[in-house]
């Protein structure tokens, strides 16, 4: 009972995790692009709301409903997105051509989550908040397996909307415009495919799949911190890269496998060494499969 | 000097030390995320030469930069297979293994840290750094310095011309190991204290930060780019002191220091000191290679 109990907890955790690990995979798929701000998106999205939803604050404390201030939160993570997509991807791409072949966007990326980040430390200092919502203890129980709310609806949802990106990228005009970006951004040019416009949908996407996480992240567990996105990417990374770069399913497999291997790894050896069980199952199947569990061969290998 | 000023340079120091490990792979194309990995191994095995065994510190700081490259030989083995982004992420992978390692070991001090006795200062981390920056200035003039050129420039054409790729590439990833090994021990024994979270989850990724932002192309680049990551914060925070109207900058110089990144790399892309930039300044005779077709701009090659 007690690792049935651990394993759906690493299951929540591993949804959360996905859901980052998607909009990771989503940037390099298409773009080439290890995008280093959806730490940044994930923790402003939820670091906004909790601001705005909380009371007697002294910097936008008006206490607004909490679904209002999750919506704003998004769309404040959307906007960030947008203007990084301006100075990384966009800008690289207008003036050399390929936004790829240097390492700007990785760095300029870097620039971007240090701005974010102090930008909400100045606002609202360092320590670890409450995120208080009305909901915070309700809890499911079957036969003595507690399933927190904000949990399972935070799983639910990723799967829904990992399954509405899929039909997008694979039924609609836009999908078809992203792939051949993905393909090669010259050839789609050709092909009459605006990329300028179609490549900041890839940054929109990312931003509402970061702050999404980053809320239901805050939801569930109930505190937000300015760094609350380092860890949870930096995991999210190993689970994108265990389900193989570029692939949409293989980010959410990948993801809740990290997720289960972290908790269950806690569970059994204490805190101490849950880094091991994750990076060692990363590293070990890189050695024997180095494209990830269903990684395209071709994506991710190119140069910086 | 004021030990304000002392403590400034010798972070200084050390970060060009950590940048050169991370540089010399990226030289021959191979991005390594992983600096805190043999950071932590220099400065956990330096600080237990110098106090569990109690040997003199001259020969704790090579003894580490030894042992960092012998597990950065045999790992590169392993993460060589693995390619572009795969490979990244493996370096960072190892990084937070050893982490995970040394938080673990408990005649090391464990989760609570290794704290040394003996100390560096000035006197130790000056010349050792010097001794470093000659060092891969000297290997970058060699014929292994330009192998490592040409398997960065183009994997395919190296070969072609007889460049033994896993030779050059398991080399640069083990001297990069080793100096990165040396950079923890002087770490060690600069602050007297190490642990598992002196290397956070950002450390490598600043690390290579700063690297890419001074230039992978010549061997100035990582000088500037640690120059750019220590200095800038330090004279912001000295600036928000001259008066109330700065004072602003107090709580947000790392918003104009992150600014100030994106800023420099939309408009030096290749990093601040690039070859062709090292070439117009040089006091060298200019070679046939640098006329009009390939000097212009920041972005050739």
């Amino acid at each position: 009972m007690q690792t049935l109990q651990q394993i759906i907890n690493g299951l929540m955790l591993g949804g959360v995790l996905a859901f980052v690990a998607v909009a990771f995979t989503l940037t390099i798929g298409m773009l080439n692009f290890l995008n280093f701000t959806i730490p940044a998106l994930f923790m402003l999205a939820a670091m906004t709301s909790w601001a705005l939803s909380t009371t007697g604050h002294h910097l936008f404390g008006v206490g607004m409903h909490w679904l209002a201030a999750m919506g704003v939160g998004v769309l404040v993570a959307v906007a960030a997105s947008l203007v990084i997509e301006r100075f990384t991807y966009r800008y690289m791409k207008t003036k050399y051509g390929d936004a790829t072949e240097h390492a700007l966007p990785l760095v300029s990326s870097l620039g971007f989550l240090i701005v974010f980040e102090h930008l909400v430390i100045s606002l609202w200092g360092t320590d670890p908040q409450r995120f208080e919502l009305p909901f915070r203890n309700a809890d499911l129980e079957f036969a003595g397996l507690i399933v927190g709310l904000p949990h399972l609806a935070s799983l639910l949802l990723a799967i829904a909307l990992v399954w509405l990106l899929h039909m997008l990228l694979a039924r609609s005009r836009i999908g078809r415009a992203l792939r051949a970006i993905a393909e090669n951004p010259d050839c789609a040019t050709l092909m009459g495919v605006e990329v300028n416009r179609i490549v900041p949908v890839v940054f929109v996407i990312t931003g509402v799949l970061s702050a999404l996480a980053g809320i239901m992240y805050a939801a569930s567990y109930g505190t937000v911190t300015p760094y609350m996105g380092d860890v949870v990417a930096a995991d999210a990374i190993a689970g994108m890269v265990i389900g193989g770069l570029g692939n949409v399913w293989g980010a959410i497999a990948g993801g809740l496998i990290v997720g289960l291997v972290k908790v269950l790894a806690i569970s059994t050896f204490g805190a101490e060494i849950e880094k091991i069980p994750v990076w060692g199952l990363l590293l070990l199947l890189l050695v024997f499969k180095p494209t990830g569990l269903f990684g395209h061969t071709k994506i991710g290998k190119g140069k910086f | 000097m004021s030990g304000y000023l002392a403590g400034v340079i010798a972070q200084l120091a050390i970060n060009i030390v950590v940048a050169y490990s991370v540089f010399l792979p990226a030289s021959a194309g191979l991005l390594n995320l992983g600096a805190a990995g043999f950071v932590l191994i220099g400065g956990y095995v330096g600080g237990a030469m110098t106090l569990l065994f109690g040997w003199p510190l001259l020969l704790a700081i090579p003894g580490a930069g030894l042992v960092a490259a012998l597990v950065a030989f045999i790992v590169s083995f392993p993460i060589l297979r693995t390619r572009g982004v795969y490979m990244v992420l493996a370096t960072f992978a190892f990084a937070e293994i050893v982490g995970g390692v040394f938080l673990n070991i408990d005649a090391l001090g464990g989760a609570s840290g290794l704290s040394v006795t003996a100390y560096a200062g000035l006197p130790v981390v000056i010349p050792v750094t010097l001794l470093v920056v000659a060092f891969v200035g000297w290997l970058l003039s060699t014929r292994f310095g330009l192998a490592m050129r040409s398997v960065h420039d183009d994997e395919n054409v190296a070969m072609l011309f007889g460049v033994n790729l896993r030779l050059v590439q398991v080399a640069a990833f083990t001297i990069g190991g080793a100096l990165g090994g040396v950079g923890g021990a002087l770490l060690v024994h600069q602050f007297n204290f190490i642990d598992v979270q002196t290397t956070g989850v950002l450390f490598s990724i600043y690390v290579l930060l700063y690297v890419l932002m001074g230039g992978t192309q010549t061997a100035w680049g990582p000088i500037a780019g640690a120059i750019f990551f220590t200095a800038v914060p330090e004279i912001l925070r000295r600036v928000s002191e001259i008066g109330p109207g700065f004072k602003f900058l107090e709580s947000s110089r790392y918003i104009v220091f992150g600014v100030a990144v994106v800023l420099i790399m939309m408009w030096r892309p290749e990093g601040l000191v690039t070859r062709t930039m090292t070439e117009r300044l040089g006091f060298r005779r200019r070679r046939g290679a640098t006329d009009k077709s390939t000097s212009r701009g920041g972005a050739g090659e």
